[in-house]
């Protein structure tokens, strides 16, 4: 039962990434039906920037608390991220726009292997110590213990999805979002333009993608330029399996997700009498996946549309 | 009209293939191991591998550009076929079990006549095994899952030493047999008294043989009432229903026959290499070859084949040519960064500048400028 408390945290600290970062795949797909392979590799570059911005603080100035070196760190690398994701979409996304459907595909693939590239080259290919900001000491729930980052993780977590559900159900720049989710061409017959709308979509997926990236690290610990392809893909695991394109779904995706993920690890071991261990965890993910689609082609909540070729 | 049409697409539209040129290019195929000899063996090794990744870009041609099935787990294919014929023809199975090692008492040698057969067969049914239950899904659900399903095979390449020690784990198999022809290993050198041809070269040429093959197998299957049931399925699945296509029967021959390509050139790629590992399968590689087809024109022979030259040799080239730019960036730049950054560089850029492809399908470059008009229209209805 204890450990059943524990996995549930650790499942829903994970999920809970996994959520923003699958919000930033299912907004982009919901608007250009683009899979962004690049968007594991923005958190990647939030994580590294945040670490950069550290380690400078911890230099000039030793004595800052903990909390505010890691707000500041975190505000940076958010900007950071949205302008290198605002370039991305203008640079290579936006020329494709209509052009066979595997072309931004792969133009996707491409900048990811080039944001790698490039943060080998300016951040060497190493693996990074993350400081720890926040007090280590964990609290005890029953018997199950929660960090004060996992805490911070949950609330900023939390506050985030709040933040964007206001946004997209509430101002005009939600609605103009899913006008052009929903017709981009009528929508812009309705004074919305849709290019300043995709540019928005792009600069909060990486908002959120740079939150998770800093949350990631700083629960981890450690980080490298390769840090942002697991996660990638389980987000993009979450968004389909919650129905791509739906909000709520990636939300719901993202914590079942890292729900199965944790309670799986930590009973396959008995379950299987030793046989298959927690190095399995990674497939956890895919096995369910696969499941689910096959009796739900379109995911939790998606929609189901007619089908379409 | 026209003129607009034109001007929408690139300009530089290349012709197809003419008689002479394939000719020509055949010939080429055939003398070039004996130009890349002269500036040493690695070179040749390198087309060797690049021939591989021609085979396997065909067989993932037959599941995406024919049938339009996105298929993003291709490397487990070619796994598979490297790991069976990895099995097949080294001691990793009689080492692990004595009853194996009792019934071949000179360890397990499977001829190349069963165990290539055998892995493209093998192949073959996880191809099915995997195209049955994502028979219902659209385009980039299928992506996911059929990317899921390659990370799964790594996952259990890679653990599945333990309790029973079938694939030997992170560290992978080794001491596979090497390819023998009539007797002859290609491992060795053949002396042919005024000169002797390497191992390299041996395998280039049944790697050009088998490449050829397979041309030839797709190109009379894109003519074929398969191909064109493919392509049907792939313009409009609803459509080629009604017209009485039995499209999960097609489908499924389409993943069927794109696996049997990765198998066998798993099974190449595991005796060449004399070793296997997981490591060799990454998502990266599936990755990789989707690009060699998107970057050469998706479902058009020779566009393939050019993507899939241009993206494998490129990285080994470069690794060359690397080295002086290294020492002129003060060591900043590492050879192995260079490169990928390169790679990236030249896949959004060709992307940017030919989004159809290096050498698109002259016949669809037409009619795909309307088809992509209407798509856009329909896309949100």
């Amino acid at each position: 039962m204890d450990t059943l408390i524990q996995q549930i945290i650790n499942g829903l600290v994970l999920g809970s990434m996994y959520a923003l970062v699958a919000l930033g795949y299912t907004m982009v797909y919901g608007i250009i039906n683009l899979i962004n392979f690049a968007h594991g590799e923005i958190l990647m570059i939030g994580a590294m920037t945040s670490w950069t911005i550290i380690g400078w603080f911890q230099e000039t100035t030793p004595n800052a608390p903990g909390w505010l070196v890691l707000l500041i760190s975190l505000l940076c690398s958010c900007v950071v991220c949205s302008a290198l994701n605002f370039a991305v979409e203008k640079i290579a996304y936006r020329p494709l726009r209509g052009a066979p459907k595997l072309a931004p595909l792969i133009t996707a693939i491409g900048v990811s292997i080039l944001l790698q590239s490039l943060a080998m080259i300016i951040w060497k290919p190493n693996y990074k110590a993350y400081p720890t900001l926040l007090p280590s000491t964990p609290i005890q729930i029953g018997a199950a213990v929660i960090t004060p980052t996992q805490i911070m993780i949950l609330i900023v977590t939390a506050l985030s999805l709040v933040a964007l559900m206001y946004l997209v159900h509430k101002t005009p720049l939600g609605r103009a979002m899913r006008a052009t989710a929903e017709n981009p061409r009528v929508a812009s017959l309705m004074g919305v333009k849709p290019d300043m709308v995709i540019s928005a979509t792009f600069i909060i997926g990486a908002v959120l993608a740079a939150l998770a990236g800093v949350m990631w690290a700083s629960n981890y610990g450690t980080i490298q330029h390769t840090m942002g392809f697991l996660p990638g893909l389980k987000a993009f695991t979450a968004a389909v399996f919650g129905g791509i394109g739906n909000l709520e779904g990636a939300v719901v995706g993202g914590i079942l997700l890292g729900l199965i993920e944790s309670i799986g690890s930590g009973y396959i071991g008995e379950l299987t009498g030793g046989v298959l261990g927690s190095q399995y965890s990674d497939i956890f993910a895919f096995i369910v996946l696969i499941g689910v689609l096959t009796l739900r082609p379109s995911g939790l909540l998606g929609e189901r549309t007619a089908e379409r070729s | 009209m026209q003129t607009q049409r034109t001007q929408q697409s690139k300009p530089l539209a290349l012709a197809p293939p003419s008689l002479g040129l394939k000719v020509l290019f055949t010939a080429l195929a055939l003398l070039l191991p004996i130009l890349l000899q002269v500036f040493g063996n690695a070179w040749v090794r390198i087309a060797d591998f690049a021939l591989l990744y021609v085979l396997l870009a065909l067989g993932l041609n037959i599941v995406v550009g024919y049938a339009g099935l996105l298929d993003m787990g291709y490397v487990a294919f070619f796994a598979v076929g490297a790991y069976m014929y990895a099995l097949l023809a080294s001691p990793q199975l009689t080492n692990a079990f004595p009853w194996i090692a009792a019934m071949f008492p000179d360890g397990l040698h499977t001829p190349l006549y069963v165990a290539i057969p055998l892995s493209a067969l093998f192949a073959g049914m996880f191809g099915l095994l995997l195209g049955a239950p994502t028979l219902k899904l659209r385009g980039d659900y299928l992506a996911v899952v059929t990317l899921g399903f390659g990370e799964i095979i790594r996952v259990f390449l890679n653990n599945l030493d333990r309790p029973i020690n079938i694939t030997n784990g992170p560290k992978g198999i080794g001491e596979i047999d090497p390819l023998t022809v009539m007797g002859f290993p290609l491992s060795r050198k053949l002396d042919l008294g005024f000169t002797e041809i390497p191992s390299v070269t041996l395998y280039y040429y049944l790697f050009i043989v088998l490449v050829g093959f397979s041309i030839l197998i797709c190109s009379r299957l894109e003519h074929s009432r398969i191909g064109r049931a493919w392509m049907a399925i792939r313009e409009d699945e609803i459509a080629a229903k009604a017209m009485g296509i039995n499209t999960r029967n097609l489908k499924l021959t389409a993943f069927g026959m794109g696996a049997t390509f990765g198998g066998v050139s798993g099974a190449m790629f595991a005796s060449f290499q004399g070793f296997v590992s997981p490591e060799s399968f990454s998502l990266m590689e599936s990755v990789m070859i989707l690009g060699m087809i998107v970057l050469g024109g998706i479902g058009y022979l020779p566009g393939v084949v050019l993507g899939a030259l241009l993206l494998a040799a490129l990285p080994e080239v470069l690794r060359y040519v690397a080295g002086p730019l290294q020492e002129l960036t003060g060591g900043r730049l590492d050879a192995a960064i260079l490169r990928q950054l390169l790679i990236a560089l030249a896949m959004v850029s060709v992307m940017l500048l030919r989004p159809r492809g290096l050498w698109p399908s002259p016949e669809h470059a037409e009619q795909d400028q309307i088809s992509n008009d209407d798509q856009a229209e329909e896309a949100h209805d």
